[in-house]
């Protein structure tokens, strides 16, 4: 990711550009039974992933919409487009991909961002990862970075024994859709003991119109091993609505450390509806650091599943709503064992008629005792048009825990951009500032190049936003 | 020059200043006193600009450009400053950010990070704040002795032409005062005017005016030089209303 965003660029400029179309292959728009077999024909998928498809096709048309959280009634899934290749293969040399392609990651900054920062890569474009590379040293180490198309063939064993474990297709209609008609994603695997100690990071890019986004993610991270992944998300500015409904599935073995960080930024004409979600065994750690800029709708609660005992599971979120826009977003953390710790803290700032939700889940089963517990979340709203709410539930089912829950709602305060003021700063760069500020607790958890990243994207949204 | 003429200021529909004439001159030190309700603080607030204050009649003049109804950030990087009686915390903007923003903000000379950093780092010792201060967020959680330094210290820092100081020699012990009052006296000179308000006469120990005026319901009753302020120890505010 680039840190060279200028922030007097707009979104439409540095993001927002749509390449002509030069996919090689592309499903009819809708989505029926012989959508899904032609995905699984096309990826010349063994049999097992076929059934596995078409089962998650019935249950996609059963399952009813969510009636709670942001309104997804315009979402149509007749006008998709469920599969876009856009390349016959891929590539370990950016310099092979179509013009077309390498020219969208150069603008945005990714091949910059490798040389200078990164474990590995993957880049996906459309339905497909055009581009994955991993950096030898980690090769050599035995740590798998692939995409999951590739990894599915090369590695079945670990598909047989983890896909669709942490969240079955039957777990909503949104990962039911996913398992139907799943394309990209990373795989990862770290094996026991290894330490990844720069990220390894994914970027997602849709650039057809009118297109339906379905990565699929699986990471393990074996015994006492850490990694951090990181991912972001853009797409042109388009007047139909594209949708982006990817899962995650996450396993954190014993003593193992992993973080995943995503900067979401897609354009307002995309649904961010996505399932995430992480096992974390014995003395494990899980953290989420989730970042929602662009999109929508945003439905997202990444959550940690903490079955073994002292394992830690954290959500750190920042959401930002503008005009059209709703993020509902939030976390949740499920104490299946003793002495376990989750953390949940989100920020939210909303503007211009933007709305924000912090939707949560705090669960703790019978006989998991000595659990430590802890919600925040803030909301800052910047006008009188934009709106935030909270809606946290707690499901505690055992006695000896200890629970923290606080939020707080606040609006810009008048008296904070006079002061600012009073120190030269124009009432936009105040207002930035303040934000800036509201968000610093996560910000600061990033790698610099990212909270460089953030912050300049706050500030790009903040323009025009008062005054 | 820093002229006020005629300033009237309304807040809620209610007049609180009914008139006030004033000139401040580079190199001058000016006092205003007057008890509580007097209307000291709704002059310095309407003369950065408060948004809750409106200027009804008169004019507000900085060397020779009329500043009555330019934004409160035009002001500031005009030269006027103001060490506020209330700072409000911003959390998780640093003091250094502020002062490092700030001065962009005011000031055309480019100093480096490091530059600055050293010259903060000086006023910080003269004002006997501890150089943590710098990345603590700005007021939040400071005792009120530390806020008004830190007030100080953004004076020192921007160096403006005209600078009100809005009470802040109230709530500081003595100590504090003498550092405060040092402070201040270090960042006058020849080119800078100060408007000192004030509700007790102690800070005029260790700042010396050159003028002082007294404030009473919205209007200057009474201007002098220092021994004014002497008057107002002796006999308090009674006799000038």
């Amino acid at each position: 990711m680039s840190n060279l965003v200028n922030v007097n660029q707009s979104y439409r400029e540095k993001y927002g550009f749509a390449k002509r179309d030069i996919s090689v292959f592309k499903t009819k728009k809708g989505l029926d039974r012989d959508v899904v077999e032609e995905i699984s024909f096309q990826k010349a998928e063994s049999e097992w992933m076929r059934e596995f498809r078409l089962k998650a096709y019935e249950v996609f048309q059963v399952k009813k919409q969510p009636l709670w959280g942001a309104d997804l009634s315009k979402l149509n899934y007749d006008e998709m487009y469920y599969y876009v290749r856009p390349t016959d293969k891929q590539s370990r040399r950016w310099e092979d991909l179509p013009p077309e392609i390498l020219d969208t990651y150069n603008k945005i900054g990714v091949p910059e961002a490798e040389k200078r920062f990164l474990a590995g890569v993957g880049a996906q474009y459309d339905s497909e990862v055009i581009y994955h590379s991993i950096k030898k040293e980690w090769e050599k180490k035995g740590v798998i970075f692939l995409d999951t198309d590739t990894a599915l063939k090369k590695y079945p064993e670990f598909f047989k024994e983890y896909f669709g474990r942490a969240i079955p297709p039957a777990d909503n209609k949104l990962a039911a859709l996913n398992s139907a008609v799943w394309s990209g994603g990373s795989f990862i695997y770290v094996p026991p003991g290894v330490k990844v100690d720069i990220p390894l990071q994914a970027y997602f890019r849709i650039n057809a119109a009118s297109m339906g986004q379905f990565e699929r993610t699986l990471i393990i991270v074996d015994e006492g091993a850490e990694a951090h992944y990181v991912e972001g998300c853009t797409a042109p500015i388009y007047t139909t609505d594209s949708l982006h409904a990817a899962v995650v599935e996450i396993f954190v073995k014993k003593g193992a450390r992993f973080r995943y960080t995503t900067i979401q930024n897609w354009s307002n004409n995309v649904y961010n509806l996505v399932t995430k979600r992480a096992m974390v065994e014995e003395e494990g750690t899980m953290e989420w650091i989730d970042g929602n800029l662009g999109s929508k709708i945003t439905m997202k609660y990444p959550s940690v599943y903490l079955r073994g005992r002292k394992a830690r599971g954290e959500v750190l979120s920042i959401a930002f709503a503008g005009a059209g826009q709703h993020q509902d977003a939030g976390g949740k953390a499920i104490h299946l064992a003793p002495e376990t710790t989750s953390s949940i803290i989100s920020k939210s700032i909303s503007k211009d008629g933007g709305r924000t939700s912090y939707r949560g889940l705090l669960k703790v089963i019978p006989g998991a005792w000595g659990v430590k517990a802890n919600v925040r979340c803030d909301a800052l709203i910047l006008d009188d048009k934009s709106r935030s709410d909270t809606y946290p539930t707690m499901q505690i089912d055992e006695e000896d825990v200890s629970v923290a829950h606080e939020a707080t709602v606040s609006k810009i305060g008048e008296d904070q951009l006079f002061y600012l003021m009073s120190r030269g700063l124009n009432e936009n760069d105040a207002t930035s500032l303040i934000v800036n500020g509201f968000i610093e607790p996560i910000v600061k958890e990033l790698p610099l190049e990212y909270a460089l990243e953030l912050n300049r994207l706050i500030q790009l949204e903040m323009i025009g936003a008062v005054g | 020059m820093l002229e006020i003429r005629n300033l009237h200021v309304s807040t809620e529909g209610k007049e609180i200043l009914h008139g006030v004439n004033l000139k401040i001159k580079p190199g001058e030190i000016h006092a205003i006193m007057g008890p509580n309700g007097s209307g000291k603080s709704s002059l310095s607030l309407a003369l950065m600009g408060y948004p809750r204050y409106q200027i009804t009649a008169g004019q507000i003049i900085l060397d020779r450009e009329d500043i009555t109804y330019l934004s409160v950030d035009k002001r500031a990087r005009l030269g006027l400053f103001l060490a506020m009686q209330y700072p409000v915390a911003v959390p998780g903007v640093s003091v250094f950010n502020l002062l490092r923003t700030a001065r962009k903000n005011v000031k055309k000379e480019v100093v480096t990070a490091l530059q600055l950093q050293n010259q903060v780092k000086n006023s910080m010792k003269n004002l006997k704040i501890d150089e943590k201060f710098l990345t603590r967020s700005i007021n939040e959680g400071f005792s009120g002795g530390e806020k008004k330094k830190v007030e100080v210290l953004q004076l020192a820092t921007l160096e403006p032409k005209y600078a009100v100081l809005d009470e802040t020699d109230s709530g500081l012990d003595v100590d504090a005062l003498k550092v405060v009052s040092a402070g201040i006296n270090k960042t006058s000179g020849p080119k800078v005017g100060i408007l000192l308000i004030t509700h007790y006469q102690r800070i005029l120990k260790y700042v010396k005016p050159d003028f002082v005026h007294i404030l009473v319901d919205g209007k200057i009753v009474r201007s002098g030089d220092a021994k004014l302020a002497e008057e107002v120890e002796e006999g308090g505010y009674v006799k000038f209303s």
